[in-house]
């Protein structure tokens, strides 16, 4: 019987064509994009050698940085709002809502498994001042806030907070669950035994429940700051970038530098890049975790 | 996988004045439910509400206002005019035979990596966690050059071999861990009994992942018909683009002015994914959170 758990060419039917493609759609590329960081040039241009240079330029790009600083306070600023909100919402459906709470739990992920392309036209339609006011800014209107009537896309700053309104509305109730099925794990006891000590409402919450959860905030937290540094489609459709290149993340210079100006080599180390920024800001918050905990 | 064990909470009865005064007390929390579900749903109910509306009532009428007539023809506008019919096909042409050889390639690997007996099996495991953790923007320029040297732009087939690779990682991760909990006495059995390793997979193994193999696929399924970066990159001709480019590029030329199509369009793009959720929805929200835990 060993026999044929044990047999090779069995294993090689079952793995071997999945790892064939992941290896040459895959692992290769990854290899390959790494020897392109030191070359500059296109298929169609052809390569040339320039050791270093790319990564000089790094430091000279003000695009890049500006970029890089966009990523990084977009993620923060929508992962943080993801997870809070998500949290609140879970302790809702805990503490509140409790048994009854699936109907509303299955309503508010919805927005997830939407289409954000889709969904970012909406929002580019909710928030539209021309041709014709969007709804936000016929409501505006409407109540006599007139000053308030803007292009809301059109501002960096604005154009800023509904990405990030948007990007949160879609991937909060995905969050609620996550954090939900930690929620409902903490065994009744424990809360039992704080609600005699005379813990209730927000001070249960703030010292017993959230201690206890921590661990999946935390996971919850690196998830989805994987997601929003890589942040793509919610922008692509809102303002493409724009205006100017105010709401461009690396992702958005990836595609700029590399299809936009055929630059195979600066665009491997922009993406290579991207992949250390994830790689940090993931390991950074595990460690702040850690000291956090002990 | 999560327990969605409720907790057994103690219910008191309390008598009907103090009962009041707790619905009372309460108010204010079930107002802020009912906000929180207006929320989530009625930006997708103004889609299909203003989907319907004619161009004019745009700039006559409020925003939320309800269509004054239905106006049908812009879903008509939209699948002729707007291309969505070639989009829709575009899309299930990429979607469907993707899914179908993730799933294959996903299971038989999760087998073979959790109930074989080989050396290296933990390291392939490892590798595969490498393509959750890479953005796919790494890869893209290598693939686009290898793509381009075999004629591979501007084809479905391009398509699918990213989706299968990408959706490969968290398939395997999560095939795996069902048949980690398998109980091995019953592949040992049928061993015993004489069937071989390929009648043990595909007459014990796989009929018992079932449901995870349609949980997978579900989620898959929402990444592959959502993904826009890689249709992007990959189509450049107008005939070949999915349903997700292809409504960025409507939105492009129509958007400005026509309204009524472009949320059809929209509409149109919501939809699956929205027939998905309802019907599956506790299944999805399984799948995703599980690929959240394990990722």
């Amino acid at each position: 019987m060993q026999g044929t758990l044990r047999d090779w060419r069995a294993v090689l039917v079952f793995v071997g064509p999945a790892l064939l493609l992941y290896t040459l759609i895959l692992l290769i590329p990854i290899i390959w994009s790494l020897g392109y960081t030191l070359f500059s040039g296109s298929v169609i241009t052809g390569f040339k050698f320039v050791g270093l240079g790319n990564f000089v330029q790094l430091t000279q790009d003000q695009k890049f940085q500006s970029a890089l600083w966009f990523g990084t306070k977009y993620a923060l600023v929508v992962s943080s709002g993801q997870v809070v909100l998500g949290l609140l919402l879970a302790l809702l459906y805990a503490f509140y809502l409790r048994k009854t709470s699936v109907l509303v739990r299955t309503i508010v992920f919805l927005p997830a498994v939407l289409p954000t392309v889709a969904v970012g036209q909406m929002f580019a339609k909710l928030f539209a001042i021309a041709p014709q006011y969007g709804l936000v800014n016929s409501l505006l209107h409407r109540v006599g806030l007139d000053s308030l009537v803007q292009a809301w896309l059109g501002q960096a700053g604005t154009a800023f907070w509904v990405i990030a309104a948007m990007d949160i509305w879609k991937a909060m109730g995905f969050y609620a669950v996550l954090l939900y099925a930690g929620l409902v794990e903490i065994p009744e006891e424990v809360l039992e035994a704080a609600r005699l000590d005379g813990a209730k409402g927000w001070n249960l919450a703030r010292f017993v429940v959230v201690p206890l959860i921590f661990p999946i905030m935390i996971s919850s937290l690196i998830f989805s700051l994987n997601g929003t540094l890589k942040v793509f489609d919610s922008i692509m459709a809102l303002t493409g970038g724009g205006p100017g290149t105010s709401t461009m993340p690396l992702t958005l210079y990836f595609q700029k530098v590399a299809f936009t100006y055929s630059d195979y080599g600066y665009g491997s180390t922009v993406a290579l890049m991207l992949a250390l920024q994830s790689l940090i800001v993931t390991l950074l918050i595990f460690r702040r975790a850690r000291k956090d905990v002990t | 996988m999560n327990k969605t064990v409720a907790p057994s909470r103690v219910t008191q009865s309390p008598k009907a004045s103090s009962r009041f005064s707790k619905w009372l007390s309460n108010l204010p929390l079930t107002l802020l439910v009912l906000l929180i579900v207006f929320l989530a749903l009625y930006p997708v109910f103004w889609i299909y509400m203003s989907s319907l509306k004619g161009n004019l009532e745009f700039t006559t009428y409020q925003m939320w206002a309800l269509p004054q007539s239905l106006h049908w023809e812009n879903y008509l506008r939209a699948w002729t005019e707007g291309h969505m019919s070639t989009y829709f096909v575009n899309s299930l042409l990429a979607v469907f035979p993707s899914l179908l050889i993730v799933i294959l390639l996903g299971v038989s690997t999760a087998f073979g990596i959790e109930i074989m007996q080989w050396r290296y099996k933990d390291t392939t495991a490892l590798l595969f966690l490498v393509g959750i953790m890479v953005p796919i923007q790494v890869v893209l320029l290598p693939l686009f050059t290898t793509f381009y040297k075999l004629h591979l732009l501007d084809t479905r087939l391009s398509l699918i071999l990213v989706y299968v690779t990408f959706g490969l990682p968290l398939t395997v991760f999560f095939l795996t861990g069902y048949f980690k909990t398998f109980s091995r006495e019953i592949i040992e059995a049928a061993i015993v009994d004489g069937a071989s390793i390929y009648q043990v997979f595909f007459k014990v193994a796989l009929p018992m992942v079932t449901n995870a193999v349609v949980t997978v696929a579900v989620v898959q399924f929402f990444f592959m018909w959502n993904d826009l970066l890689v249709s992007l990159t990959f189509i450049n001709n107008p005939d070949l683009r999915t349903v997700q480019s292809g409504l960025l590029s409507f939105v492009g030329q129509y958007g400005q002015r026509d309204w009524g199509p472009t949320f059809a369009s929209v509409a149109l793009s919501v939809t699956p994914t929205l027939i998905v959720y309802l019907v599956l929805n506790q299944m999805v929200m399984k799948g995703m959170a599980a690929g959240a835990v394990k990722g």
